[in-house]
């Protein structure tokens, strides 16, 4: 684990700006995320969560500013003109690799056209540790059974992916998160399809992958769902409005019913105590 | 679990497979050929010396030489390389269902062998206007798909059925026009038939050139199969590889049809075959083997295949095509129906 960035931010960024078409998801966005931190982003449907998110992953350009992911410079352009269109970032292939080894992105759609056991797809995650014509050695299996594990799939590894209940599939997409080994953890809807019980499991999973020995190389960029949730596993709070505003903070003084009720545009009441606030809807 | 070594075992494997394939295809036929002959014929002299006395069989050695060996090498090449084209056609497409004439590079090809037949050229201008066809029809495809920078699999497969159709009517225009005597040979073209391989050799060496290739991105691939955001995320330059990937499978499949017509059902059965088959050992789709245990098992079976169709009522010959396709119809069916259930 040598080239792990100790300290330094995971992500910087400094007059950043989103737009998907004509929408503004967020402008001027100047926002870091420290190893150690966890973040969840609130926002309506359609606000342009995802869309950060992948913009975060490298995954796609943003407009204008700056933006520092795990050490990697993601150029951004300048403005383009109206009519332009989205494409692939134009940063180094050197840069891309270090991508995909330092941050992980989970996704909201997992495809599977073709058969594959649970095991064969989770060891996906290991790609970027692997050189050209390596195969995955014993000790990539073992990561993966571990991640397998803590994605509490045991006994699943020879299961064909295509005859998994949703949930089993949100939970190996997770595994093979894991087995990635990244240092930023991108989760889109990382609750999707999941029961309760494994609601908190794969968020306490997560908490415990960006503490303790983890906290000076690992954070955590969530879009949820449920605001109760959100203060209670992020410390902060990345709330998007539309039209390009944004509010960054603790979760503590960001995450307000007020905030909520202008967020969603529905009356939100808080309830608990501090350290256990739920939100629920009027 | 996958490994290099087992890996290698399937691969050696399946190269006996092909082995004793040639050996069925070069034996078999009107005129019988001994263990010997096939020596002398494939090794040359050396051998006779040591097997001398067993009688001057020069007829059968001239036989394997110059009529069933160029043909079982040919059928080997197309096979494999339709094989190879349909595989990395299912992963460009992420679609089960996609073999290497959906882009419509069989279209494009017919079209221009029959508008060389028609014009009465010779046989090698007719491969070469089959081939100048099938590349023709694939920039229509890349560049219409291509339009703007996204490249979407649902615009490429549209408009490559498009023009797979557009070059059905085209060829069924030149039909009802042609003269009676040029009939029988354009629609053995349409059919596919290896008996009209005369020089397998570039067949050979696209097919090597292709696996060498798309083996050093075969884990790409895989994640390629798996979604372009997940293989964007990994690392791979999806683009990059994409571009890559539909030029081969272009390639493979241009000189396959030029090589022997368009024989079907091989490039869209025998990777699903191939797959099940692995899936059995706990590889399900691992391009690194998949890839060219395809190539193995295509050229296997269309050699196999085009062995029964100039022996099962010869000497007639039937078109091979037609019995790949008589096999891949209910075979292809059977695995339908299958998945349906799993």
């Amino acid at each position: 684990m040598h080239d792990i960035v100790r300290m330094a931010p995971l992500i910087f960024t400094r007059d950043l700006s989103v737009r998907i078409g004509s929408h503004d998801v967020c402008r001027a966005l100047n926002w870091q995320v420290n190893p150690g931190e966890r973040w969840a982003i609130l926002g309506k449907n359609g606000v342009g969560k995802s869309t950060l998110l992948k913009t975060l992953a490298g995954l796609r350009l943003a407009e204008t500013g700056e933006l520092i992911v795990c050490g990697a410079p993601i150029a951004v352009p300048p403005a383009r003109t109206a009519g332009g269109t989205l494409g692939v970032p134009t940063f180094s292939r050197e840069s891309q690799r270090t991508l995909a080894k330092r941050r992980g992105y989970l996704t909201q759609h997992h495809n599977d056209p073709f058969p594959s056991t649970v095991m064969e797809t989770a060891l996906i995650g290991r790609h970027p540790h692997l050189g050209r014509w390596d195969w995955e050695s014993t000790a990539d299996h073992e990561i993966t059974r571990t991640a397998l594990a803590e994605a509490d799939l045991v006994g699943f590894a020879e299961r064909e992916v295509q005859t998994l209940s949703g949930g089993e599939r949100q939970r190996l997409a997770v595994a093979q998160l894991l087995t990635q080994q990244p240092q930023l953890f991108l989760l889109d809807e990382p609750l999707t399809h999941l029961d309760l019980s494994h609601q908190v499991a794969i968020m306490e999973l997560f908490k415990r992958k960006t503490q303790g020995e983890f906290s000076m190389t690992s954070a955590l960029v969530a879009v949820l769902h449920d605001p109760g949730f959100a203060v209670r596993y992020c410390e902060h709070a990345l709330l998007l409005f539309g039209h390009g505003e944004w509010l960054a903070g603790p979760a503590r003084t960001i995450i307000t019913a007020e905030n909520l009720t202008r967020l969603y545009g529905h009356p939100l009441r808080e309830i608990g105590s501090d350290n256990d606030r739920w939100f629920i809807p009027c | 679990m996958p490994s290099r070594r087992r890996a290698l075992t399937v691969l050696a494997l399946l190269f006996a497979l092909v082995v004793a394939s040639f050996v069925v295809a070069l034996a078999a036929g009107s005129i019988p050929v001994t263990t010997h002959d096939l020596f002398t014929a494939l090794f040359g002299e050396m051998f006779s010396e040591k097997w001398a006395g067993m009688g001057e069989t020069s007829l059968a050695i001239e036989v394997v030489r110059g009529l069933r060996l160029p043909r079982a090498l040919g059928a080997f090449a197309c096979g494999g390389l339709l094989a190879l084209a349909g595989a990395l056609m299912q992963v460009l497409l992420r679609n089960p269902l996609a073999d290497p004439y959906v882009l419509g590079i069989s279209g494009g090809a017919a079209v221009g062998a029959l508008l060389a037949m028609l014009a009465g050229l010779v046989l090698w201008l007719i491969d070469l206007a089959a081939f100048i066809g099938a590349f023709a029809a694939m920039l229509i495809v890349f560049g219409l798909a291509h339009g703007d920078s996204s490249w979407t699999r649902t615009r490429l497969l549209l408009t490559g059925v498009i023009v797979a159709a557009g070059c059905g009517a085209a060829v069924a225009l030149m039909l009802s026009i042609a003269p009676e005597a040029q009939l029988r040979g354009m629609l053995f073209w349409l059919m596919g038939d290896a008996g009209q391989i005369s020089e397998p050799r570039p067949a050979l060496v696209v097919l090597a050139a292709g696996l060498a290739l798309a083996l050093p991105f075969a884990r790409e691939l895989n994640l390629l199969a798996r979604g372009d955001v997940l293989a964007q995320t990994l690392g791979v330059s999806v683009n990059h590889v994409k571009r890559g990937v539909y030029f081969l499978a272009a390639l493979t499949t241009a000189t396959a049809v030029t090589t022997a017509g368009s024989i079907g059902f091989i490039g869209l059965i025998v990777p699903h075959l191939t797959r099940l088959g692995l899936m059995k050992l706990g590889w399900g789709n691992d391009q690194r083997l998949l890839l060219p245990a395809a190539t193995l098992v295509g050229g296997s079976l269309l050699l196999l295949a085009d062995t029964l169709a100039r022996t099962v009522i010869a000497p007639q010959q039937l078109p091979v095509g037609v019995l790949t396709a008589l096999i891949g119809v209910p075979a292809f069916l059977f695995l339908l129906g299958r998945e349906k259930h799993a």
